[in-house]
């Protein structure tokens, strides 16, 4: 099995429509939605939910009340200023969008009257779609620990191209450089950037080219929209080996690609030429340097 | 007043709205500050090209050991809720990219092996671009925590009438620590699925931290009714409609401001800036009256 991850340093470039058409046209494929903050490949998919698991990715203290002394060593200690006084109540609580899950309170508690329990931060699922297994996600509202979602992610869909004995697992990443990015990419085979003719674009893509460096995983990139900006696209591209990168292709702007997300459909489902064609031929070339 | 411009969905056009507003904001005389919070791909100062003249660095605080005056009680281990830091064959082995500066092992340490040390994720640089005064936050490539960043960049917010804040993607830790106490959030999205999906997700999580909060739909022109009909039904103020402009977006890929190079917008973004003041004056009104 080969694992793709499709990421962009900067949002909106084209990143999932492309990772669904990556899945068409694999066929043989997992699929793993890995930008579990802000999904959006299954509107495409289309996934038929299999199985459903809580995520619990940390943990959350909270105050009892009734064996509280108001003695407030907790909010001395926490570092995150998560302890709080409810002057209405008179009474300290705990607010749970700021706490860490630390424990560090609950510890030092003379009075033990802090437990630290496990706090659900969303849930996983197994679902099936027309192009093979999917692994995918949900963050609960203003929740953490998206990395540890992200891996429990991907760890699941291993499981499954390893029971479908499949070739290809291909991961949609999300945006930037930090946490759910590092547990996305984290011991992948080949990382695809997708990237835009824009200022904003070529900055985004140094930074995580430079991430991708950072953990040793080989790359390429493709310029998507290229033709908004024929100059720019050819700087990004003339200035990816530089980076370490390769050029996987060029993808031009298409009105369609909008249209096929609306009738959820992938854009190689939706037409046969314009940017589908684009998409066909950086498949072809990305599966050639997956496969090295 | 503090404005968190945020998304859900990246690449909707966040920063293209915060930076033409702090324009329009500092064209109408307001002391202005745009905040860069995308620490992790920071993408204004593109547009603003401000002259940086100050450069702080981004510390988190992290155990140091001195092997020495270890014990082996293996209790920093046993607080410690995010691996960071291990026992073993009598060795304490530290992990500081997992660390979350709690300060729990160095205080349960009972011989005071461990202490508390600093350790560099970021930098913060500020200056100006004309009359705006311009502050960002870089996240170092290969660290995967950007919140202690965002709160540091906003600790060193300067004084002003308006404070733009430029928030990351998503709806996870990094975009919670940039909005929570933020007076108003502007929320930019696109007419497609994947940005009507991403919209509801970033507004049930300003929901959940009780801000106020209003939409503006960039490219309004380029997808489907559904956004424009969700806002509705859900009571949800639509503040701006930008259509799909190629010379807007040309401008963009160039690191141009539409205030700028297609001064027809400048209505568009001084509307906005007029919308938010009518939104803060009417809730200073609202507290005056409820403080009678």
């Amino acid at each position: 099995m080969k694992e793709l991850v499709v990421i962009s340093g900067k949002g909106g470039t084209g990143k999932t429509s492309i990772t669904a058409s990556f899945a068409a046209l694999a066929g043989n494929c997992v699929i793993a939605d890995c930008d579990v903050d802000a999904a959006d490949l299954h509107l495409v998919l289309n996934p038929e939910i299999i199985s459903r698991e809580d995520f619990s990715g940390g943990k959350r203290a909270e105050i009892k009340t009734d064996i509280c002394s108001n003695c407030s060593r907790c909010m001395e200690l926490c570092r995150f200023g998560a302890v709080r006084w409810d002057t209405e109540k008179r009474t300290l609580y705990i607010d749970p969008i700021a706490c860490e899950g630390c424990g560090v309170c609950a510890w030092f508690c003379p009075k033990k009257a802090i437990k630290l329990f496990p706090a659900v931060n969303g849930e996983c699922y197994v679902s099936n779609t027309r192009f093979g297994p999917m692994s995918h996600a949900k963050l609960g509202i203003a929740e953490e620990n998206s990395g540890k979602l992200v891996s429990v992610v991907r760890k699941k869909a291993r499981e499954l191209s390893e029971e479908h004995k499949k070739e290809f697992l291909i991961v949609d990443g999300s945006p930037g450089i930090g946490c759910p990015v590092i547990a996305s990419i984290g011991g992948a085979d080949f990382v695809l950037i997708v990237t835009e003719p824009t200022l904003s674009g070529m900055h985004d893509l140094g930074r995580v080219a430079e991430l991708i460096r950072h953990f040793k995983i080989p790359g390429a990139v493709c310029v998507n929209k290229w033709d908004l900006n024929p100059g720019l696209a050819a700087e990004i591209e003339n200035g990816a080996e530089a980076k370490g990168l390769k050029n996987a292709g060029r993808v031009r702007y298409d009105r369609a690609v909008t249209d096929a997300q609306i009738r959820r459909q992938t854009v190689v489902e939706y037409q046969e030429t314009g940017s589908a064609e684009d998409i066909r031929a950086l498949w072809e070339k990305t599966k050639k340097y997956l496969m090295i | 007043m503090k404005i968190a411009v945020a998304s859900g969905k990246g690449g909707t056009g966040k920063t293209t709205v915060a930076v033409n507003l702090a324009l329009a904001a500092s064209a109408r005389g307001m002391d202005t500050v745009y905040m860069d919070c995308d620490v992790e791909e920071p993408n204004g100062a593109l547009f603003l090209k401000p002259e940086i003249d100050e450069e702080i660095q981004v510390q988190v605080s992290v155990p140091s050991i001195e092997q020495a005056k270890c014990t082996g009680c293996r209790q920093c281990s046993k607080i410690c809720q995010f691996n960071a830091i291990i026992n073993m064959g009598g060795k304490v082995l530290l992990f500081p990219e997992l660390c979350h500066g709690c300060a729990g092992c160095w205080l349960v340490c009972p011989t005071g092996a461990l202490s508390e040390t600093k350790r560099v994720t970021g930098k913060l640089e500020s200056g100006r671009a004309g009359k705006i005064k311009f502050i960002q936050g870089l996240l170092n490539v290969g660290e995967a925590m950007s919140p202690p960043v965002i709160r540091e960049l906003k600790k060193h917010a300067p004084e002003s009438d308006m404070l733009i804040l430029d928030s990351p993607p998503g709806t996870s830790c990094p975009v919670i620590e940039c909005v929570r106490d933020s007076d108003y959030v502007l929320l930019v999205t696109e007419p497609t699925p994947f940005g009507l999906n991403d919209l509801k997700l970033a507004v049930e999580t300003v929901k959940a931290l009780k801000l106020p909060f209003g939409v503006v739909i960039n490219r309004a022109d380029a997808g489907d009714k559904q956004t424009v009909q969700y806002c509705h039904s859900s009571g949800i103020e639509i503040l701006s409609e930008i259509p799909d402009d190629r010379r807007v977006a040309e401008a963009y890929s160039r690191g141009e401001t539409a205030f700028e190079a297609v001064p027809e917008y400048r209505n568009t973004f001084y509307g906005l800036l007029e919308k938010i003041e009518v939104f803060s004056e009417r809730h200073t009104n609202y507290g005056r009256s409820a403080a009678k």
